[in-house]
């Protein structure tokens, strides 16, 4: 899958008292995401959540960053500086079709047919499953 | 087990601000099932094994308590050292706090930047001319009080990712701001003032009976070696000595050190 054929992700970027890359870990990104996530759901939009679990090298975003993916496309939260979230997207509309859930790695190091490369260089590892627990 | 969705709990729980962690099987049988784990309640959910549920409740608590988010490996029935399941477990913590003692510049300086970094910050003095909203507009919390009864409300509530800095260079609060941080949990204390100011002051904390190892847990004079001069580099110096704190680090530059910039 190439991550091209879909139109960017929106990254929200840095919003007023929204810490990027802290070691101290603040009420979760999660949260970032849940006014989205609530809509989805009163719509009966299908969801998955990509989450980053973990980082190796420099990441953007450390573990716990969360993106969610509805089936109709749209997208909330951010798991990169909007290296991969176009790969996401794909991967995370696959959850939703198959069901599946499992680890997807993104990095320079990557021989993977979807390997998107980081601008800062590291390496990214995602949990992306259904919203369906 | 609970009717209500896993995630609604996990949700109602980061509404409400309440701490709350959540360990996902991401690697290994029953990939995806879930366990979450808040304060003094009863865990929820399963991993799939009442042993593996068992220990991954404990060290999620752990976790959760320390605010660290990551992987750790188990093996199917929660064994040690080994790693037939990987499991994400993910802390949702309420922000760090910082108290600051003093409402002078540096304090103001200070907020700034602890709100940077998503601290919430409560700014205490004992005079009500200086310990006012208007000159602390960052700060989540202004109050006019003595720094051992401030503590001895919110000190039981402090943990090592909590920070107390000391600014009023004053003996008469600095030696009570002290002695009460020392009798809490909190994970840094940082105390203001030149080498002299922290000889003499020394010497008044030995006097009101702190030992040596009270002594040791001091940061003082605060701050790391930068050179700060300014209130907002002094803020800065303050800042960075809590994070080199975290990451049990010395602070050399990048410039004179090698490998690695992210270890």
């Amino acid at each position: 899958m190439v991550a091209g054929l879909l139109p960017p992700a929106a990254d929200p970027g840095v919003r007023p008292g929204c810490v990027v890359a802290f070691r101290t870990r603040h009420t979760g990104r999660v949260k970032e995401i849940l006014a989205d996530l609530d809509r989805w759901q009163r719509q009966g939009k299908r969801v998955a959540v990509a989450r980053v679990v973990d980082i190796e090298g420099s990441g953007p975003r450390l573990p716990g960053a969360a993106m969610a993916v509805s089936e109709a496309g749209e997208v909330a939260g951010s798991v990169s500086g909007g290296c991969v979230e176009g790969a996401v997207v794909v991967e995370a509309l696959d959850a939703i079709e198959r069901g599946t859930r499992r680890i997807v790695t993104f990095g320079y190091s990557d021989d993977e047919a979807f390997a998107v490369g980081l601008t800062c260089g590291g390496t990214i590892h995602l949990f992306i499953e259904p919203l369906d627990w | 087990m609970s009717e209500t969705p896993l995630f609604d709990v996990v949700r109602d729980a980061l509404r409400a601000e309440r701490p709350v962690a959540l360990a996902t099987v991401i690697e290994g049988p029953h990939t995806g099932a879930k366990l979450v784990v808040r304060p003094d309640e009863d865990p929820l959910g399963s991993l799939g094994d009442p042993d593996l549920d068992r220990v991954v409740a404990r060290d999620t608590a752990g976790e959760l308590a320390a605010g660290r988010t990551g992987v750790r490996h188990y093996g199917e029935r929660g064994e040690a050292r080994e790693e037939a399941v990987a499991v994400f477990i993910e802390s949702f913590a309420p922000p760090p706090q910082m108290v600051i003692f003093g409402a002078v510049d540096f304090t103001a300086a200070l907020v700034r930047v602890a709100k940077v970094l998503g601290y919430r910050v409560t700014v205490c003095d004992a005079r009500e001319v200086f310990a006012t909203r208007q000159r602390f507009p960052l700060a989540d919390e202004v109050v006019v009080d003595w720094p051992d009864r401030l503590l001895a409300r919110v000190g039981p509530g402090l943990g090592q990712r909590d920070a107390v800095c000391i600014l009023t260079h004053d003996a008469k609060f600095d030696v009570p701001a002290v002695v009460s941080s020392l009798a809490t949990q909190v994970g840094y204390i940082g105390v203001m003032g030149s080498r002299r100011t922290h000889e003499d002051r020394t010497g008044r904390l030995v006097e009101a009976g702190v030992d040596q190892s009270g002594l040791d847990r001091l940061r003082s004079p605060i701050g790391l070696d930068l050179g700060a001069r300014t209130p907002e580099e002094t803020a800065i110096s303050i800042v960075a000595e809590i994070i080199a704190l975290h990451t049990g680090r010395t602070a050399p530059s990048l410039k004179d050190t090698h490998g690695a910039i992210h270890r």
